[in-house]
């Protein structure tokens, strides 16, 4: 009797690592297809072609100095958005004050702009004639501007800082605000200060998302390359910068493909080692996160709130605020014939976007622009969602070999945008697809690389879910799908709009590996913003910056309306 | 439904052709619309009409794909050469050309248009790449900074090392950046493979300012432009200044900012449309190309993607006229010359200059 339960127990347990094998297909079949296959044909093709004229060998000692630098100002980079990111998650999901939902929305903004864009934000801020400086200037009559920060190692960080807070925020906000509020007020009973409670029971218990979320941060500062060009300047490479010069300029493609394997296999190193520093999460009893919400009360809490809140607004805001400002004043230079133009508010540059004096076979009507921006990044958070639900869940019975394939699942944050997009390029060009010319192909490359971040962020929020939960559901009889809807859904819904959130704004900004694929029949949001900017003219300069703040309203409407949904769904749940 | 409306519609008109008085004629079978692939770099612009008729004319449609820069323009057709991305390629340069033919990318073609391009610009003279466009790379300058402070212009390529010009040149990486490249080029023809950097010493020490990109060097750097940089000077193109009056924001007669156009300062660049090796209807590729080289087409590039038209009977427009300065001596370089060197000059430069 006791020999044939456990028999049919074992069995059943075959049956449900089979039933979640097959999960795994879909999106196996996905990663092969869509980066596996596209990455081997370019490194194939990189080590056999024969382009006449190859550029020189590098010296291993400057290879050897590119990685220590990428993964320095990585390693700096990550450090103070963790810094800054933890105090801002804490502020903006523990704490009820007016305004937060605006400036969580609106620190998820950055994250989608081009580089090109802040560029310009952040010169109009801290350039040499810059506001800062003009008012530095004025008030402490100096002749020379003081701030020189636009080509420095600073700049980088700043901006690192600048594009990625929103991770930290996102992914630790969330989870912080999953807590179950009991074990903190436990802790403090038992006679624990603020510290302690925050050291040995919030921290390891937000361990695991903090690790996803210092892994991203970190991948996306390795792997910069806009940053680097434009604000860092020409004295510094990352092996991504390395990449693409010697693929572009140089067409040293067996050089190109070995600096690219380098970051790859370095990023999988980095990811596997930091993986077994890991915590596997803890099970907890969900909470409401508006429990966890609280009014500040005393003095000392509304001071780190309005601290917080102020670094947020400088180091976040501001550079929003000038290039939207940009766009709706008219500031051109105050010398020679110029002299006579008034300075001042004007909506012309967002009437020019509406028009097209030169009858341009290439327009781009901003209509279009948005709605091809907004159907790829709907169709990115979709195909994301569902591979990444399918993974999550597929994976849950895996043990062994896990760690390796939670990194594996991370190499396309760390595979160079050229390899890729010229991947795809090569690949799909061929029999059997000949989908060279095709616009899903972008979308596609989109969820490839918002993947690692739905994953990421739907894991802890999966593995979270106490196993008596959904046992006490199946004996009560229900079916492993009634389980899903009623048990796991409620408790994993906040992560899964966040991933959605994250699906989208990456759909939005991409514009590394997509840059290859993009068809001039359906423009997107940057690559108008690119139009502007590649001619000379006050026009074309305030036309880029009004395509810019179009594409920051248009990721707010998103994010508002994936937290809106959220919100319904919620109510729905508790009628 | 739709299936229902089918039938409806078949009904009808089985019914219309049997009241229809004469029989009814073998239908004519309308040939099928074909498809000639055009790949161009990102800055190709043309005034939407000439291509409707084009496309009107020879019942074709024109798929364009943009594949970025002239470099990762060349390089997307190098990697795809056993499968063309496309059947005609415009916007390979001269700094590029001699790559692209010695990779066998392009057919020969010779078109009748050429007749009506000057031989200088016909660099390949088995016509596999023809001459479209040409345009210098020069500096461009503030004119109201220099007028401020009672600066004299830099006449050659040497003045720029003077002290009262420092600080006030920005440049792009020649190793990212095409114009960048060109005017690298222009010093190097000046003063020899063994001399040019050297001058690039001189000008660092002088404060040249580099940055990556040219977006960031006029749009950042630039003080004429939007962006009201720190440098009054900055290598641009020679017919940014039209550009200026064209996309001020406000109407402006005169634009704010010249070219430098003194002997050996501007690099002349010349664009190139190619018919790809291989090409699926070769009779359509050729058509295109004349279009490109056509008067209309022409005429139709200045404005459209500020560079001059290699055809010397298109007229140019008015503001390029008043606005562009036209240097006498451009620089010009054997395109097999720039090919050989490249690689050798960019990394020579990047670890003297900038290591």
């Amino acid at each position: 009797m006791g020999s044939r339960s456990s028999f049919s127990h074992s069995l059943h347990r075959i049956n449900q690592s089979y039933g979640c094998l097959a999960m795994l297909i879909i999106p196996t079949l996905f990663l092969v297809l869509f980066y596996a296959e596209p990455v081997l044909e370019i490194f194939k093709k990189s080590f056999t072609i024969s382009i006449i004229n190859q550029g020189g060998i590098k010296t291993w000692q400057t290879i050897v100095s590119t990685l220590g630098f990428t993964t320095w100002q990585a390693v700096l980079s990550t450090f103070c958005t963790l810094l800054l990111g933890l105090p801002a998650a804490y502020v903006l999901y523990r704490y009820k004050f007016p305004g937060q939902g605006i400036l969580r929305t609106l620190t998820a903004i950055p994250f989608i702009l081009p580089t090109v864009v802040v560029a310009a934000g952040l010169n109009a801020l801290i350039g040499s004639h810059g506001w800062v400086n003009l008012i530095l200037q004025q008030v402490f009559h100096l002749d020379a501007p003081p701030v020189h920060l636009i080509g420095t190692l600073s700049a980088i960080i700043l901006a690192h800082i600048f594009y990625n807070l929103t991770i930290i925020i996102r992914l630790v906000g969330n989870a912080w605000s999953g807590l179950n509020p009991k074990l903190e007020m436990a802790a403090r009973t038992l006679g624990a200060n603020s510290w302690q409670t925050f050291w040995r029971i919030t921290l390891p218990l937000l361990r695991p998302v903090l690790t996803a979320a210092v892994i991203l941060v970190f991948l996306f500062d390795f792997t910069s390359f806009g940053v680097i060009l434009l604000l860092g300047g020409p004295q510094f490479a990352t092996l991504e910068v390395e990449v693409y010069r010697q693929t572009m300029s140089l067409f040293n493609l067996p050089l190109a493909s070995i600096l690219a394997l380098l970051q790859m296999t370095a990023t999988l190193g980095l990811t596997i080692t930091y993986q077994f520093f890991a915590s596997r999460p803890v099970p907890l009893v969900p909470a409401d996160d508006r429990e966890n919400q609280v009014k500040p009360v005393k003095a000392s809490q509304k001071i780190f709130i309005i601290v917080t809140v102020i670094v947020l607004v400088v180091l976040v805001l501001s550079p929003l605020v000038s290039l939207a400002g940009r766009s709706v004043y008219r500031a051109e230079g105050d010398r020679g014939q110029r002299a006579s133009i008034t300075t001042g508010f004007t909506f012309d540059y967002y009437q020019a976007l509406f028009t097209n004096p030169r009858m341009d076979l290439f327009y781009v009507p901003p209509v279009a622009a948005i709605a091809n921006s907004i159907k790829y990044g709907l169709v990115t958070a979709l195909i994301s969602l569902i591979l990444g639900m399918l993974i999550v869940y597929g994976l849950r019975k895996i043990v062994r070999g896990r760690k390796v394939i939670d990194a594996l699942l991370m190499l396309p944050l760390g595979t160079s945008a050229v390899t890729l997009g010229l991947g795809y390029v090569i690949f799909f060009n061929k029999p059997p697809f000949f989908l060279g010319g095709s616009q899903w192909l972008i979308p596609m490359a989109h969820s490839l690389v918002a993947l690692p971040f739905v994953v990421r962020g739907l894991s802890p929020a999966v593995e979270s879910i106490p196993r008596a939960f959904r046992q006490s559901a199946a004996t009560l009889g229900a079916s492993p799908l009634r389980v899903f809807w009623q048990i796991d859904l409620p408790i994993i819904r906040r992560a899964v709009f966040s991933a959605m959130v994250f699906a989208f704004t990456i759909s939005l900004g991409e514009f590394g590996a997509t840059s290859f694929l993009t068809r001039p029949d359906y423009p997107t949001i940057p690559v108008a913003i690119f139009r502007f900017l590649s001619q000379p003219g006050g026009l074309n300069y305030g036309q880029a910056m009004a395509m810019a703040t179009i594409l920051m309203l248009v990721c707010a409407a998103g994010i508002i309306f994936f937290e809106q949904s959220f919100f319904l769904v919620q109510k729905g749940e508790r009628l | 439904m739709r299936q229902r409306n089918v039938i409806l519609l078949a009904i009808l008109s089985i019914l219309l052709g049997a009241c229809a008085p004469t029989p009814v004629a073998t239908p004519v079978q309308p040939v099928a619309q074909q498809t000639l692939r055009v790949m161009t770099h990102d800055s190709f612009a043309i005034t939407a009409g000439l291509i409707q008729k084009f496309e009107q004319a020879n019942n074709v449609k024109i798929e364009f794909t943009k594949a970025g820069d002239a470099g990762s323009l060349l390089n997307k057709a190098l990697l795809t050469k056993d499968n063309p991305l496309a059947d005609v390629i415009y916007g390979v340069d001269n700094t590029f050309l001699s790559r692209a033919l010695n990779n066998d990318l392009f057919e020969s073609y010779a078109a009748p248009g050429l007749a009506d391009i000057p031989s200088v610009y016909q660099l390949d003279p088995s016509n596999r790449a023809l001459p479209v466009d040409y345009g210098d790379v020069c500096i461009n300058y503030d004119k109201a900074y220099f007028k401020a402070k009672g600066l004299t212009m830099p006449a050659s390529l040497s003045d720029l090392t003077k002290p009262e010009y420092a600080g006030l040149l920005v440049t792009e990486n020649p190793a990212s950046s095409s114009p960048g490249l060109a005017f690298l080029l222009a010093t190097i023809d000046q003063y020899g493979d063994l001399g040019y950097l050297d001058y690039w010493k001189q000008l660092k020490a002088n404060g040249l300012v580099i940055v990556n990109d040219w977006e960031t060097a006029y749009y950042t750097n630039f003080s004429a432009s939007s962006g009201k940089g720190p440098q009054p000077m900055v290598v641009s193109y020679g017919t940014s200044p039209a550009a200026e009056v064209v996309f001020a924001s406000s109407p402006i007669t005169e634009s704010p900012t010249a070219s430098l156009v003194g002997n050996g300062m501007c690099f002349r660049q010349v664009e190139f449309i190619g018919i790809v090796k291989g090409a699926k209807n070769r009779a359509l590729a050729e058509k295109f190309v004349d279009l490109m080289l056509s008067q209309p087409v022409q005429e139709d590039i200045p404005l459209q993607m500020y560079v001059f038209p290699a055809n010397s009977k298109a007229a140019i427009p008015d503001v390029f006229l008043k606005n562009i300065q036209i240097p006498d001596k451009p620089v010009t370089m054997d395109p097999a010359r720039i090919d050989q060197n490249r690689e050798k000059w960019l990394e020579e430069w990047t670890n003297t200059i900038l290591h």
